[in-house]
């Protein structure tokens, strides 16, 4: 935050009306109109996904044949993956909120390659455009995991989706280097490491993830579109090749893939408990390392999907005492989070709803993720609807709990305007409960014994099996009711001032919308992030001393 | 210091950076960066590799003895080490302002990308002719066995994936070129020529990791 910001007349245009029509949106360089220009992108892409996730849980609502044959829920199912997670869950938060708020953040005027940002977002669109086409044609019966032979042997259109996730893959690259490289070099003058806010750090952690580990992913996508179309044999058993190779490449992305979902989630998160708690981070530096910590063994636990692949007994325990680490770092998260809100002066407002609904879902996942990282209680839950409930709590909970947090709560800044809070607290509460409805059943489901992406299942399943498709509904509802408050909110709501909510993050030293040109003059940053202490409540923070005689 | 020490062309900083020095900070670190993921690709093909080398340890031996041709892939070798000096050498002479030079440089290191994949394409015409091929399209009679066309399989996804990227550092190489034969670059504005010499050396590189896992053990 920076004082002597807040006395400099902006008398440039904010960056909605800097420039008019389609081209300057099409062209631009803007990282903040990159960050909307993502924002429409990957909600689209939310909506395609959840359309198939509906159709998924109207076709389990009986025991039979509902509405669809097994080959099209065979597709539904692998859709509603891949949409899901390389369409949605990977890109949508540093897309949207990195974009936009991390230059913002560091007081800077853009990311440091504004051009590659631009390319990042076509490369999303061409291969978001290339796996429509392919679902189009018909769509793979996969699951989103491609595991051969079956995926280079099928008769879908497999191809056109993995070359879709390989060009995707490169615009996460992109955007990771792009996000490491501006929080490297572009920190505004005092913006020391130990001052950065926690959602930098987070992004940063995130970046390095996406930098590392995707381009192994792309290897592998390739490697299966090859076999598919030339039928060389890399993993077909038949001709020499090693099915379990292919198992071991992909989670080596896929795996870490989870944390470049549930770390920006984190950042999000960070960022709103201290404006709502209105109380400096507790623990601010463990939560910045905890993130790197993340990161780092996130890397090293890649084996757990493999537990009853055929890998050896001791690497599966290796592998299993690696993913409980994972636990830890995150545990210091929570308990930094709530140990925050411990005597806070805490705004019940929407985006804190998703806070707490986020806490729920992030330690009820997790718990259930340390129970699955035990081999041998993962033996019995393999391939059941136990996994599936649990990556949903924590991989989907957690990132669609923080996704709604951040929107909401940097909604105003993005676009001057303020929602309707009273319908927001409703629909926050319809999406928490419709989620717990969908889920709760499903991790009883699967210890019931009852296996993931089956197309039919015993008739003593089918009470749990409603109560989940009646829960999706409501949850369905929920995301509408957010969409149209919204976008009527562009136009009715009220007109918000540069901090609505009286946050001390950086980010609110701007005017909202924040001009096109960021700062007219270079912030300097005299103390850290969500500076709260001594001061009530909506109190204006008291002229800072120089830089050299604060120690953060 | 030679007499050209200023550039033609003013060197050009971009509206968001403060200093030519953050700029140049900035796009090494970006390269690097780059280079990194560009390593993590390579690397699931060298884990594959890995992985069937020590399945099928004795077929992969005889396949590299009778299925490739030791001198090209020598040759190779020492064409890209070549190249990879003249880029080095190119990069130092922009830096002094003496652009001529170095056009001339890239240029040579150019005509030995060309040479590289020359002696590629002899190499990849005969293994068409001897039926060495990937997958179900395998039938060189002289090495059989499970793991034989996995070798061929490998063989033509690494060299074809780093052929690819030999063209593209090529591309960037030429243009380089003829940014240096205006004038452009000085002891000031040198970024451009410099990430891309790393480029070249990064391609360079993973050639040294593939010649000795294809052709020599």
């Amino acid at each position: 935050m920076n004082p002597s910001a807040n006395s400099v007349v902006y008398n440039t245009p904010n960056y909605l009306d800097a420039e008019g029509g389609v081209r300057s949106w099409l062209f631009t360089r803007d990282h903040k109109r990159i960050g909307v220009m993502y924002l429409v992108l990957t909600t689209s892409a939310f909506a395609l996904g959840g359309l198939f996730a509906m159709l998924i849980r109207i076709e389990l609502l009986t025991p039979g044949p509902t509405i669809m044959s097994a080959m099209t829920y065979n597709r539904m199912f692998t859709l509603h993956g891949v949409v899901m997670i390389f369409l949605f869950m990977v890109p949508a938060i540093p897309g949207i909120f990195g974009n936009f708020f991390l230059p913002l953040m560091l007081g800077a005027q853009d990311v440091a390659f504004p051009r590659l940002n631009l390319l990042s977002v076509y490369l999303y669109l061409v291969g978001a455009t290339i796996a429509v086409w392919g679902m189009i044609q018909g769509g793979a019966d996969t699951g989103w995991t491609f595991y051969a032979p079956y995926s280079t042997t099928t008769t879908t259109k497999v191809v056109p989706i993995l070359l879709g996730a390989f060009v995707i893959g490169f615009s996460s690259i992109v955007t990771g280097i792009n996000f490491i490289v501006t929080t490297h070099t572009m920190r505004g003058p005092g913006l020391t490491w130990d001052r950065m806010p926690l959602f930098v750090w987070s992004i940063y952690a995130t970046s390095i993830i996406q930098v590392l580990a995707t381009p192994v992913l792309g290897m592998v996508l390739l490697l299966v579109a090859i076999e598919h179309s030339f039928g060389f044999g890399i993993f077909d058993p038949a001709r020499g090749g090693d099915p379990i190779l292919l198992q071991h490449l992909f989670w080596f992305y896929s795996h870490p893939a989870v944390y470049i979902m549930v770390l920006p989630a984190m950042a999000v998160i960070s960022e709103v408990v201290c404006a709502f708690a209105r109380k400096n981070m507790f623990g601010y530096k463990a939560v910045a390392y905890s993130s790197l910590g993340i990161a780092f063994v996130g890397f090293f636990t890649w084996g757990h999907h493999l537990f009853t692949s055929g890998q050896s007994a001791f690497d599966a325990g290796i592998f299993g005492v690696l993913s409980m680490f994972v636990g830890i770092f995150t545990a210091i998260k929570v308990f930094n989070w709530t140990a925050t809100l411990y005597k806070g002066a805490i705004k019940f407002t929407a985006p804190f709803a998703y806070v707490c609904g986020f806490l729920f879902f992030l330690v009820f996942g997790g718990m259930t993720g340390v129970a699955l990282a035990t081999v041998s209680l993962d033996v019995h839950w393999q391939d059941t609807y136990f996994v599936v409930a649990h990556f949903h709590f924590i991989m989907v909970g957690g990132t669609i709990m923080a996704f709604l947090a951040g929107i909401h709560y940097w909604w105003p800044k993005m676009f001057g305007r303020m929602y309707s809070e009273g319908w927001a607290l409703v629909a926050a509460c319809t999406i928490i409960f419709g989620f717990n409805a969908t889920f709760i059943p499903q991790f009883l489901l699967g210890n019931m014994g009852m296996p993931r992406r089956y197309y039919s299942y015993p008739a003593q399943f089918w009470p749990l099996n409603v109560a989940s498709t009646a829960g999706a509904s409501l949850l369905g509802f929920g995301f509408l009711l957010v969409l149209v408050y919204l976008l009527l909110s562009l136009k009715y709501g009220r007109v918000a001032g540069a901090n609505p909510w009286g946050s001390r993050g950086f980010e609110w030293n701007t005017p909202s919308p924040p001009s096109a040109l960021n700062f007219p003059v270079p912030p300097v940053f005299t103390h850290g992030p969500h500076d709260y202490q001594d001061r009530g409540p909506g109190e204006e923070p008291s002229p800072t001393p120089p830089p050299e005689a604060q120690h953060a | 210091m030679p007499e050209a020490t200023t550039p033609a062309i003013e060197p050009p900083l971009a509206h968001h950076f403060v200093s030519m020095r953050q700029q140049t900070e900035a796009a090494r670190l970006g390269m690097w960066l780059f280079l990194v993921s560009e390593v993590l690709l390579f690397t699931g093909l060298f884990t594959a590799y890995a992985v069937y080398r020590f399945l099928y340890p004795t077929v992969f031996e005889e396949a590299s003895r009778k299925g490739v041709e030791l001198w090209a892939g020598t040759t190779n070798t020492f064409v890209l080490i070549t190249s990879s000096l003249t880029v080095a050498l190119g990069y130092h002479f922009a830096k002094e302002g003496r652009g001529k030079l170095a056009a001339a440089l890239l240029a040579v290191s150019l005509a030995l990308g060309f040479v590289f994949l020359g002696i590629k394409a002899i190499e990849y015409t005969n293994h068409f002719h001897e039926g060495q091929l990937p997958g179900k399209f395998y039938h060189f009679a002289e090495v059989q066995g499970p793991g034989a066309s996995m070798f061929f399989t490998l063989y033509f996804i690494m060299t074809g994936l780093h052929g690819a990227h030999v063209v593209v550092g090529m591309t960037v190489l030429a243009i380089m070129a003829v940014r240096a034969w205006r004038e452009e670059f000085g002891p000031v504005h040198f970024a451009p020529i410099e990430l891309a010499g790393l480029y070249w050396h990064l391609v360079d590189l993973i050639w040294i990791f593939l010649y000795p896992l294809l052709y020599l053990i």
